[in-house]
């Protein structure tokens, strides 16, 4: 009875891999993305008018808020200086956090002797910095900044630890063996064994910075989106805070798909 | 004239005890010499190419081109093609031909008589591994060497690309007649190649026989005279391969003993 059972079930999920595969051929997956943004329209609007209440106003209006706020330059102008202090803090924990990490993963002693410092530096609150420089340095850009970066770099080390330690020596070797200069050896035999470590710290990196950012500028700054998201907050104005946030949705969209995609593909294209 | 007198080299096996891989090697080789090392798995021969192309400097000895040390000009062929996968045939020719323009048109030259031409811009890994180990033998002879360190470079390929392989390095070597040394497990191949035959002990590896080879080139190592010569020396030394020459009336051996 039991093996029947089986035997008649594993044809089944063959089949119905066919059948869907076949109901989907036309669509590209182009299509499906632009599907899935407008159902999840179609949907705001069907609970908005279903609740009908001011904590959630209708895509109308939220659209017709990011105009206004544009045509006031407000928006452009929290969102640059947003963007910037976003920028700043992803190079510095970037360049800080892989030459850390490259020294780490290839000197053992160095290693040890900074492994304590990594694992407080990841687990240490991200508002415990925040507060903690701004104290220290004042309440401006530069304690901004560093607080930011300072979240970001312990995880950029680990990252990048892991890819210099996997670093092959027999690739290595073969730079040693042939007397390559220095720069040479590092662009054309190290880095690009670093490059798949660097990418996926550059991922976590960005979505990790867009988070903090907008708490450091909530807690000491006088401009920026989330300087302006609590002024938004104070006022219980709901539509302002999905307008500003549907444009920053939208800036993080746009850098993943015109900047970190199109790296990645030529930086991998070998494996094509 | 490439002048090696190893004293003893050791390091560390995984029990953390020392091994001793090499002691009291001396070899010589004349400039233009073809020389295959030929001795048992785990004599050392792979760690005498890594002393000798610097790639391992942890050593009580003496290595030495022309009086100097090694410097520029060396060439060196791993068992594995080891080619940068992230950089064309032709990047990888140049990687270490170097970026001017003189180096870069040796390389497309060289690529093409190699009959590379084709797969100038194709990525190593979308390439044969045959094809992989004539753009790695293309990578050697670029930088004209004047030594040639060659570790096992034809293993693990069929006859017919392997003996194409040895042809073209035989014929690259005859243009650029750098010294070659060339380590090897396959008495075969060594009689096909050599100018010169250096036969390796057991660990600690050190020079135990030495032959000369005067067969005509070109030769293959299926050849009758290659075959006869293999079939001599093994009724002369039926330990040969495993490192052990019997040095009583014997017309090849040399006096090791007396060397050290």
């Amino acid at each position: 009875m039991k093996i029947a059972d089986q035997g008649a079930m594993l044809p089944l999920p063959e089949s119905r891999k066919n059948a869907s595969s076949k109901a989907w051929m036309p669509s590209g997956d182009g299509w499906l993305r632009v599907a899935s943004l407008l159902a999840f329209v179609a949907l705001w609007q069907v609970a908005a008018a279903w609740l009908a209440s001011p904590a959630l106003p209708a895509p109308a209006a939220v659209f017709g808020r990011v105009i206004d706020e544009t045509r006031s330059l407000a928006l452009p102008f929290h969102l640059a200086i947003t963007l910037g202090r976003v920028a700043v803090s992803f190079v510095l924990a970037m360049a800080i956090g892989t030459l850390i990490g490259i020294a780490m993963g290839r000197w053992k002693r160095l290693d040890l002797l900074l492994d304590g410092w990594l694992v407080l530096g990841l687990n240490i609150p991200a508002l415990v910095t925040i507060i903690l420089c701004y104290v220290w340095f004042g309440l401006n850009d530069t304690a901004a900044i560093v607080a930011v970066a300072v979240n970001k770099i312990p995880t950029v080390i680990v990252t990048v630890r892991e890819g210099a330690r996997a670093v092959d020596r027999r690739l290595m070797q073969v730079a040693h063996a042939y007397r390559l200069p220095r720069g040479r050896t590092l662009t054309q035999v190290y880095l690009p064994q670093l490059y798949p470590y660097l990418m996926a710290a550059a991922r976590t990196g960005l979505s990790l910075i867009w988070k903090i950012v907008l708490v450091v500028e909530l807690l000491g700054r006088s401009n920026g989106i989330g300087f302006q998201l609590n002024l938004f907050f104070q006022f219980f104005d709901i539509a302002g805070i999905l307008a500003y946030t549907l444009v920053f949705a939208g800036i993080v969209l746009i850098v993943e798909a015109a900047g970190l995609r199109p790296l990645e593909r030529r930086l991998t294209r070998w494996r094509g | 004239m490439l002048e090696i007198a190893i004293g003893r080299k050791s390091f560390a096996d995984r029990g953390g005890r020392p091994h001793v891989a090499l002691a009291g090697l001396d070899l010589n080789a004349a400039p233009g010499e073809f020389v295959c090392i030929v001795g048992p798995s785990g004599c050392g021969k792979t760690t005498l190419l890594n002393v000798v192309g610097g790639l391992d400097g942890d050593v009580e000895g003496r290595v030495s081109l022309a009086g100097a040390p090694l410097g520029d000009g060396t060439g060196f062929m791993f068992q594995e093609p080891r080619l940068m996968p992230w950089l064309t045939v032709l990047e990888n020719v140049t990687l270490v031909a170097g970026p001017s323009a003189a180096a870069q048109q040796r390389a497309r030259e060289l690529l093409v008589a190699m009959g590379l031409g084709e797969v100038m811009d194709a990525f190593p890994g979308h390439l044969s591994g045959g094809m992989q180990r004539r753009v790695a033998l293309a990578r050697a002879f670029v930088i004209e060497p004047k030594l040639l360190l060659m570790d096992e470079p034809f293993v693990s390929l069929d006859v017919p690309t392997a003996d194409r392989l040895r042809a073209m390095l035989v014929e690259l070597w005859q243009r650029c007649r750098c010294t070659v040394l060339f380590v090897t497990h396959d008495l075969h191949e060594a009689l096909a190649l050599a100018d010169r035959v250096c036969f390796l002990s057991a660990a600690p590896g050190r020079v135990v026989l030495e032959v000369p080879v005067t067969l005509p080139r070109p030769r293959l190592p299926a050849d009758p005279a290659v075959q006869a010569l293999h079939a001599a020396l093994l009724a002369q030394h039926p330990q040969l391969l495993a490192g052990l020459a019997q040095p009583a009336h014997d017309e090849f051996a040399i006096d090791d003993g007396g060397r050290r």
